[in-house]
């Protein structure tokens, strides 16, 4: 990529509104994650019984919960188990279903017909089906959900990778490569990746926003994270008969989700207008 | 002429209201809505552990030789009276007559001999075999005699004989029980919507004193957050044991509604695998005892409703023993006894939980306590299936908690292979005495001293008895407000008009 | 195009195929007992041999397969562990529960999406489409399980117009068993909803673009009838898909919702199930959904190809 392609594409994402919301709220988020690893103004394990269900104050931002631990403390080590969770389920989906989508483009036939039955059949189990059967036979956990959400990817990078990657082996480019002698998997590598990447990056964050959902709605059935590790869909289970009398526990940690899957779903469209050239032609 | 129309429009309100109110009473008169937290498995108390049955059908669909009240004495049922011979080993128990069984089946001596034989046979798939243990023989004189022979005396047979596994069935209708119980009592089985509901209709042929009651509804409610919506809602009538202790206070201060603390068997402990290293070391189990903050469990996870307890026995039976102070919370302590032990810096373990909130919310205030003094837990929340077959059956924890709600218990823990595997002759003794002691102050003595071998051992983190928390329409009056047995005896519930 | 159908038809017969293996080899394998938890902790272990004997569970896993195949198919879907009853007569009770509010839930985000894409996207780049899109966006990233939530708190706490969970039956009228759908499948339509308009934008955006619109506005149609006869029409083809793909969402979704609920529907089945170890009852469910899934997939690609000639050529793209 040229140096005055980069700066045109950057010029472009500072105009680009959703973008920049995307990024900001993605920012805001990742950072209160990623501080959390080194400091939380409470720890998340310390209970403090005698100052349960406090309201928000200068000593808790957030007020505190039935077992008096810090929200907001809460709320940051919650973010961080949920960007983790559903980044770790995307390398798994995308480690997988990349290399599979690459391989039905380029070999077609028979290959490409069981890769896509394959897809089908993945896509008839939601990541919260998948996540049931597993925990019925593992034990609720946070590698369950990373597992089932990981999985679901998996049809969703394929399906992406084989459709653009379509086009690409069509070009003369590879026949050239071909008859140059290269193989397959460093055709795939050098050739088909890069050009498919951006496509893959916009996919990755729409992922990103689906998986933090996932996670949110497995740790709220009580399959996915579990104490006392703190996660944003347990917080809100736990709030939930506490509605009547601090409903602040149960609307905080789900603005936290709406705005982090909003955030991503922004930047995943912005992305998708600055790098995919189809779109931006047509516009 | 204004004064007229607000006079018109005032008595169409009242009418209206009347009329509202007249269709509420009306509906409600006969009819119960009882929330429950857990669906039974299946509906034949003599064929399952399952507390939830009993919840159900004991008193209610079926009944025994005796039956048990709110405040555990024991009464005539099926049988009108009896008498215990002088050595304690006869009772002759003498029959109500004109009972049959809800398909038509006649009641009689019969009956008897089959389901108290049935229970004590080898195949027994009773749930409490232990209870018939001691029959020697049962004998039918006549339709309306029964003679029972035991093999030791056994001070509280009769209690026993009111426990929902000692109701009797009709050998015909035995073994379809399960999806449709049969019995005498003064309710029929009408259906069950499962995992929604179970109805109950009236017995018109009730032998008894047929109750104010017509018709009850068993409304399957696992979700506490759900159980507030139905009460509020007026989907349900009752909750005889809520499992939202935190909404207590909301439903307290709405004139709706009857909110009433009562006493269970339920002794709520930190279950140890006393086998398991390191958890065979005294000083270990010491440590924990030390460790522990019952009130703070309390109050965090039960919002206050529960008494401490420092052995495994009920706090209103009259032959508790107060132990809650044989090691009281104290962390420099239980660090110290720790490092003695051998862990000067703590050690990991796992703590399996239940679904009910006193374990799933007291594990973690239990898992902060604990690391306090260096033991970190690892959490692991399992579903009753699981803990049967993972604590109960094969023993494989470290530390779980759960309430055990049978009455007067404490006799588990002479069984060497119970799932918390201890193991102490002194103990043995002590119980073995007991069983063949009828003077009531030498058994009270020797309770005691069960009390403190047991609170001395700490066998098992003694955290609290759990409370009966029964929230009802104020209109609704007669329920249990104490439970000595897991029911919902609705025989004497009516509503006030 | 017959070719077509029978190879696609096959393919859906060994997605089937594949599918019941991996549920069977997935819930076989489970950790523990069934025949100890029926019979409780004091089980003698012959009678517990009896119970094994009855439920199948001493044939060999290939035999127990078949016979679970072969009874799926004859709609003999074996007995309940738990509960003791046949499985189809506990899946039908639970079915008369969720198939409605899955009915009302696709009706409801239907009826709410197109008019609104197809609004958003007649008035492209003006205020109504950026409004509406800016709704839909919103919609997507709200969980609706916290929508759902949410409803309860301002509708059944504040307002106290809807119970706040529960099922009244229908045998107390329709009204009743309606009111307590209504909140269930609002929230299970909402983030469906905000998806499905997004799509129906931008398909009839794409279809504006295409050759025969501007022909249709070119022989003198009116921008809106152009609209709504040719691109409308065109568009339903992405907007079906979407809509196929919505089911298994909403399948799972029917899990997550009738427990906020507590309704007594299939995917709370389903949970409990899990929780009771109930596997007759587990496998029979996921392998419905599974099923359901993939023929509503393939009754989807039928669908295409009714709708549009220029697909029955191209069987691979």
């Amino acid at each position: 990529m040229s140096e005055s392609r980069l700066r045109e594409i950057w010029l472009q994402s500072l105009h680009h509104r959703s973008f920049v919301i995307g990024i900001i709220l993605s920012f805001f988020t990742l950072s209160m994650g990623l501080v959390s690893l080194f400091w939380t103004p409470y720890s998340v394990e310390l209970l403090n019984i005698p100052h349960k269900l406090e309201g928000a104050s200068a000593t808790h931002w957030l007020g505190t919960d039935h077992f008096g631990r810090d929200v907001f403390s809460m709320l940051m080590v919650g973010a961080w188990n949920s960007m983790l969770v559903s980044v770790i389920a995307i390398g798994f989906g995308a480690g997988i279903g990349v290399p599979l989508g690459a391989l039905a483009a380029g070999k077609r036939g028979w290959v490409e017909e069981t890769v896509m039955r394959f897809n089908d059949f993945a896509f008839a189990f939601p990541a919260l089906l998948t996540a049931v059967m597993l925990s019925a036979v593992y034990g609720p956990g946070t590698i369950n959900s990373v597992l089932a959400i990981g999985i679901f990817n998996i049809p969703v990078f394929a399906r992406i990778t084989r459709g653009s990657a379509l086009s690409i082996y069509k070009r003369e480019f590879i026949l050239a490569a071909r008859t140059a002698g290269k193989g397959e998997v460093r055709i795939a590598l050098e050739h088909i990746l890069p050009n498919i990447a951006s496509v893959l990056i916009v996919q990755g964050t729409i992922q990103f926003a689906l998986g933090i959902l996932a996670e949110a709605g497995l740790s709220y059935l009580g399959l996915g994270t579990q104490p006392p590790m703190p996660s944003w869909g347990k917080m809100l289970s736990e709030a939930q008969t506490m509605m009547f009398f601090a409903p602040q526990l149960a609307i905080i940690p789900g603005l936290a989700i709406v705005l982090t899957v909003l955030g991503l779903n922004l930047l995943g469209d912005g992305l998708r207008d600055i790098l995919d050239p189809r779109l931006r032609r047509q516009k | 002429m204004k004064s007229t129309i607000r006079r018109y429009v005032k008595l169409l309100l009242i009418s209206g209201s009347t009329l509202i109110f007249s269709g509420a009473a009306f509906a409600g008169e006969s009819h119960l809505t009882m929330g429950t937290v857990l669906e039974p498995p299946h509906l034949d108390p003599t064929a399952g552990a399952a507390a939830a049955i009993d919840e159900v059908v004991y008193a209610n669909v079926f009944e025994g030789l005796t039956r048990i009240n709110q405040n555990a004495e024991v009464l005539p049922a099926l049988a009108k009276s009896w008498d215990i011979s002088a050595d304690g080993l006869t009772y002759t128990f003498h029959l109500q007559n004109g009972v049959i069984f809800h398909d038509g089946a006649t009641f009689d001596s019969s009956d008897v001999v089959f389901s108290l034989e049935r229970a004590a046979a080898e195949n027994s798939t009773n749930a409490q075999k232990a209870l018939f243990a001691p029959i020697a023989s049962v004998k039918a004189q006549g339709p309306s005699t029964v003679v029972v022979a035991l093999k030791t005396p056994k001070g509280n047979f009769l209690f026993n004989m009111g426990w929902g596994d000692a109701v009797i069935v009709d050998p015909l209708s035995a073994g379809s029980n399960k999806s449709k119980p049969i019995g005498t009592g003064p309710f029929t089985f009408k259906r069950w919507v499962r995992g929604d509901r179970i109805e109950l209709g009236q017995n018109a042929n009730y032998w008894g004193v047929k109750p104010a009651l017509k018709s009850a509804t068993f409304k399957i409610i696992p979700d506490p957050a759900a159980a507030v919506a139905a009460l509020m809602a007026g989907d349900v009538d009752a909750f005889a044991n809520f499992p939202a202790p935190e909404m207590a206070a909301q439903f307290q201060s709405d004139s709706r509604f009857i909110v009433k603390v009562g006493s269970t068997e339920g002794e709520t402990i930190l279950s140890t695998n006393n086998l398991q290293k390191p958890f065979d070391d005294l000083r270990v189990r010491q440590a924990i005892a030390h460790a522990l903050n019952s009130q703070e469990i309390i109050d965090g996870a039960m919002f206050g409703f529960g008494t401490p307890i420092g052995t495994h026995f009920a706090p209103h039976h009259a032959a508790y023993v107060d132990l809650t102070g044989t090691y009281p919370h104290d962390p420099q302590k239980a660090r110290q006894l720790l490092a003695d032990a051998g862990f000067p810096g703590g050690f990991k373990a796992t703590l399996k939980l239940p679904p009910p909130s006193y374990a799933r919310r007291g594990g973690e205030i239990i898992a902060a306590q604990l690391s306090k003094v260096g033991i970190k837990l690892e959490i692991i929340p399992v579903e009753w299936a699981q803990w049967l077959d993972q604590i109960f059956k094969n023993k494989d924890f470290d530390l779980t908690i759960v309430s055990h709600t049978e009455p007067m218990d404490i006799g588990i823990y002479t069984r060497p292979t119970y799932y918390f595997q201890y193991r102490n002759p002194g103990f043995n003794a002590v119980i073995k005495s007991l069983n063949v002691t009828s003077n009531p102050k030498r058994r009270y003595a020797l309770m005691g001293a069960a009390q403190a071998i047991l609170a001395k051992d700490a066998v098992n983190g003694f955290l609290f008895q759990l409370a009966k928390l029964g929230i009802w329409n104020k209109n609704v009056s007669g329920l249990w407000e104490n439970s000595p047995v897991q029911a919902n005896d609705l025989t004497g519930v009516s509503w006030k008009n | 195009m017959t070719i077509f159908l029978v190879k696609r038809f096959f393919a859906l017969l060994i997605t089937l195929l594949v599918a019941s293996l991996i549920i069977f080899l997935l819930l076989e394998i489970l950790p523990g007992d069934p025949a100890s938890i029926i019979l409780g902790v004091g089980a003698q272990e012959d009678t517990l041999t009896a119970l094994r004997a009855e439920m199948g569970l001493n044939l060999s896993a290939p035999e127990r397969y078949f016979r679970w195949i072969a009874g799926v198919l004859t709609g003999d879907f074996g007995r309940s562990y738990t509960y003791d009853t046949p499985v189809s007569s506990l899946i039908l009770e639970r079915l008369s529960l969720s198939l409605p509010l899955a009915f009302l839930a696709i009706s409801l985000s239907t009826l709410l999406a197109i008019p609104f894409g197809v609004l958003a996207a007649a008035n492209h780049k003006h205020f109504s489409d950026t409004g509406i899109m800016g709704f839909a966006q919103l919609g997507v990233a709200v969980p609706n399980f916290w929508f759902a939530i949410l409803l309860i708190l301002f509708f059944s706490v504040k307002l106290g117009w809807f119970s706040a969970g529960g099922f009244a039956g229908w045998e107390m009228g329709l009204g009743a068993a309606l009111k307590s759908l209504v909140l269930p499948a609002v929230s299970l339509a909402l983030p469906q909803a905000a998806i499905l308009a997004r799509v129906t934008r931008s398909a009839v955006l794409e279809t504006v673009r295409e050759d025969f619109v501007r022909t249709a506005r070119a022989k003198g149609l009116s921008r809106n009838s152009a609209l709504w006869r040719h691109a409308v029409r065109n568009a339903l083809i992405p907007v079906v898909t979407i809509l196929g793909l919505q089911l298994s969402f909403l399948l799972a979704g029917t899990i997550i919702i009738e427990n906020v609920f507590y309704l007594p529907g299939l995917g709370r089945l389903l949970f409990q199930a899990i929780a009771q170890r109930d596997l007759v009852v587990v496998k029979n469910i996921v392998i419905l959904l599974a099923a359901t899934v993939v023929v509503v997939n393939f009754l989807v690609d039928m669908f295409y190809l009714a709708l549009d000639p220029r697909l029955r050529d191209d069987t691979h793209e």
